[in-house]
């Protein structure tokens, strides 16, 4: 077996047009990544040709892109204490308007902060530092009792339907520094309607604004001084939208916007690991042809029967090709992806895209993976020639089932539906071992593969790939076996 | 391991062609066995079965004593040139010698050897894909000897090669067999053959339908006929036909004779007073032995075509 690996090694890197094409992977990889920040601009169509807003956005705690736009009516808060309220439901609002009780590092976007919220279709939840959800009862009164308190670090939201009796929905335990402010909160995401048809998806969007009231309000612990308004995030344009009413301590709050992470999505100014390794597709087509050829071109010369007369164990040829181009192409992969994942993030910053956040851990899987695909999709490819024995049909068969459905899936060419299922069934579901964003429930948003969001996660994905390339192993063990050569 | 190629019995058929029909014969060491037979009487089709291309349906064929397909590098055993042009064109000779190499563990050095042995280290360097059939040809004998095999078969070997190539691959079977080595070389054409193989397999349709040596193949072909030269060809076919033999004529003065020797006929002929200049055995040539025992084989082609 080390005398075959060593034969069809010598075999490959003989001949310089393979070597040359399984190259091209690389600079293909890269190149074409780089077209999406090279190649694009963008205008803003704000008033008085201001910036657009949102271009760079809040971060988290913890690097993640945020949406922080509030309206926050507050109290400064020093050391321990509560806030209490009676909060009107959000009838007809956005499922994720919320209207709570918050408790902020400051007024600044993006720093940390704890709440307990009435949302307009999700219930009571407790949320914080953007990513962290957790759910309570859902109530079907007009009113709902909250409150949140801090003593130390532990912060816990609590909700009561009377006032009387009180659960406590999550209690968590964060650092904030002495002084907080602290107070209530109104926010209503963006409407968001997308259309997919074939050949084109439609984003529709529109700023909304949330109401309601709050009433008992106490709080412990802080000054007993005038509540203070503040639109925190919202553009200065629409801050004569928002606003609240002090009637003798029942106050009504209007506000718009949203507290939560950003999800990645298509055409947005965010861009993710995977935006990065766009050109992956490309590389995968230079490697998938070098490995068809080099399994079929054994048979269009004849070298087969010097192949086989070489060594009769023939699915020891099978064997060594596929251990020699799944190998090449595993570093070919692994190669293109580290190189094109820093050199397109830093393209897209200097356009002026924002970044979401990857640890080394997801960009070590993301250029292993590449590598995994690569190499998978290679022994595919060497397995299917060896079967078919004829280059165009083998070249044509991978291609299409390997790259075509991920190129219809994210190009937003396929309605979602299909798309979903065209990188679930096909071997393109491996391209989601390039995934590194997370779906987040509490986000509204289009969780779509053009977006990013493939059904299947990163390991199924390539497992969906090695389960074709294992029957195709298996076909073409058979066939060379059984066939004359 | 003893140096031979048995094939027993071997049937393989192709669709509805019976490819082969029951080919046996054994290829022993130390000669040259020319392996000829027209187009398509399965000559090749034998060589693949032989290293296990092609399966057998009845039969087996073995190298020393053992199928093919049981050989741990097999290069070592057997070496075979069947398709001289299974070349990758933009591979170079010394490359295509290299991988062979490594697959059967040799070293590089033994690469070197061969492309020194066959003359072709001055194109070792240049794709395989602009090499004349000829020099095909060597790289392919160069190949056959990479793991110095006590069995060479080669299949048509003489096709493509200029007069000097096949002054060269003479002398290199006959000094290949010399060593000791089986050697087994088809060819469709006898008179490749004539001054090269020992022992003849002739094949048709099939199947072996001489398996012989080249003396005693002409002189069958030959039979006891005595050729005769006179300028009295009437009187002649008399006298010998009296004589108790048979008489054919072959030309305006020259008779074939046969049922008596030759010193019969010149005794009948000087009795007789019938003049004649000369008297001879008959003497086949290999390529007439050759079409005597084809003609059949050819004729049931071409009226199957």
């Amino acid at each position: 077996m080390t005398n075959s690996i060593r034969a069809e090694w010598t075999k490959f890197r003989t001949v310089r047009g393979w070597v040359i094409g399984l190259l091209t992977a690389i600079p293909l990889t890269v190149l074409i990544g780089l077209l999406g920040p090279l190649g694009s601009s963008f205008d803003c169509a704000g008033p008085n040709g201001a910036q657009c807003r949102g271009n760079t956005p809040p971060i988290g705690p913890d690097g993640t892109p945020v949406f922080d736009t509030f309206y926050f009516v507050h109290r400064t808060l020093t050391g321990d204490g509560s806030v209490t309220a009676r909060v009107g439901a959000l009838r007809d609002a956005e499922p994720w308007a919320k209207a709570g009780l918050l408790l902020k590092e400051g007024t600044t976007s993006g720093s940390r902060y704890a709440a307990v919220l009435l949302t307009g279709g999700h219930g009571v939840r407790m949320q914080y530092d953007f990513t962290e959800d957790i759910a309570g009862p859902s109530p079907d009164e007009d009113r709902q009792w909250l409150r949140l308190t801090r003593e130390g670090t532990t912060l816990t939201g609590e909700t009561s339907s009377d006032g009387r009796r009180w659960s406590t929905v999550g209690t968590v335990r964060l650092d904030f520094g002495e002084r907080v402010e602290l107070g209530m909160f109104v926010s209503s995401p963006q409407h968001l309607e997308t259309s997919n048809t074939f050949g084109g998806r439609l984003d529709r969007g529109a700023p909304t604004v949330a109401t309601t009231s709050f009433d008992q309000v106490r709080t412990t612990g802080a000054a007993a001084e005038d509540w203070r308004g503040t639109a925190v995030g919202i553009d200065p344009a629409r801050e004569h939208e928002v606003g609240f009413t002090d009637d003798g301590g029942d106050l009504t709050i209007t506000g718009t916007g949203d507290i939560a992470p950003i999800p990645a999505s298509a055409g947005s100014l965010g861009k993710t690991a995977e935006n990065a390794l766009v050109g992956a597709f490309a590389g995968l087509v230079a490697v998938l042809v070098v490995a068809a050829l080099f399994a079929t071109s054994e048979y269009r010369r004849g070298i087969i029967r010097t192949s086989f007369t070489a060594n009769p164990r023939r699915g020891q040829l099978l064997a060594a090709k596929a251990v020699v181009v799944g190998g090449l192409s595993f570093v070919v992969g692994a190669v293109s992806s580290a190189l094109a994942l820093p050199l397109v993030e830093r393209a897209e910053l200097a356009e002026g895209f924002f970044q979401h956040p990857t640890t080394w851990l997801t960009e070590l899987r993301l250029v292993l993976g590449t590598g995994l695909l690569f190499a998978v999709a290679a022994v595919l490819a060497v397995a299917l020639g060896m079967f078919l024995r004829r280059g165009a049909l083998t070249v044509t068969a991978v291609v299409v089932g390997v790259v075509l459905p991920y190129l219809l899936a994210v190009a937003s060419v396929l309605p979602t539906g299909p798309a979903e299922v065209l990188v679930t069934v096909t071997p393109a579901a491996a391209f989601a071992i390039q995934q590194s964003v997370e779906e987040y429930p509490q986000v509204a948003a289009s969780y779509t593969p053009a977006d990013g969001y493939f059904p299947l996660s990163p390991t199924g994905g390539l497992v969906v790939l090695c389960g074709y390339a294992a029957v195709a192993v298996v076909l073409a063990a058979i066939a060379t076996r059984r066939r004359d050569a | 391991m003893e140096a031979t190629i048995e094939v027993v019995g071997v049937r393989k058929r192709f669709g509805g062609t019976t490819a082969l029909d029951g080919m046996s014969f054994t290829v022993t060491p130390g000669q040259v066995t020319g392996f000829v037979g027209p187009n398509g009487a399965g000559k090749s089709t034998t060589m693949r079965v032989i290293l296990d291309l092609d399966s057998a349906d009845a039969g087996h064929a073995h190298v020393g004593g053992r199928p093919y397909r049981e050989l741990r590098r097999p290069l070592e055993h057997v070496g075979s040139l069947l398709d001289a042009g299974a070349l990758q064109p933009s591979r170079s000779a010394r490359n295509h010698l290299r991988w062979l190499a490594h697959s059967q563990g040799l070293p590089a050095s033994r690469v070197e050897e061969v492309i020194h042995l066959t003359g072709i280290a001055s194109a070792a360097r240049r794709r395989a894909g602009g090499f004349s059939l000829g020099m095909r040809q060597r790289l392919g004998i160069a190949a056959a000897l990479l793991g110095d095999p006590p069995v060479l078969m080669l299949d048509e070997p003489f096709n493509g090669m200029d007069p000097e190539g096949i002054v060269w691959m003479r002398t290199f079977l006959r000094q290949k067999a010399a060593e000791g080595r089986a050697v087994l070389v088809s060819s469709h054409l006898m008179s490749e053959l004539q001054d090269t193989a020992d022992h003849l397999l002739v094949v048709g349709r099939g199947r072996v339908i001489a398996d012989t040596s080249v003396a005693a193949l002409i002189a069958a072909a030959s039979g006891d006929r005595v050729c005769l030269r006179t300028t009295a060809r009437t009187p002649a076919m008399t006298v010998l036909a009296a004589a108790g033999a048979t008489v054919a004529a072959t030309g305006a003065d020259s008779l074939t004779v046969s049922g008596l020797a030759a010193a019969g006929v010149v005794a009948a002929l000087n009795a007789n007073d019938v003049p004649f200049t000369e008297v001879s055995p008959h003497r086949a040539s290999l390529e007439e032995a050759y079409m005597e025992l084809t003609r059949e084989a050819v004729e049931f082609r071409a009226a199957g075509s």
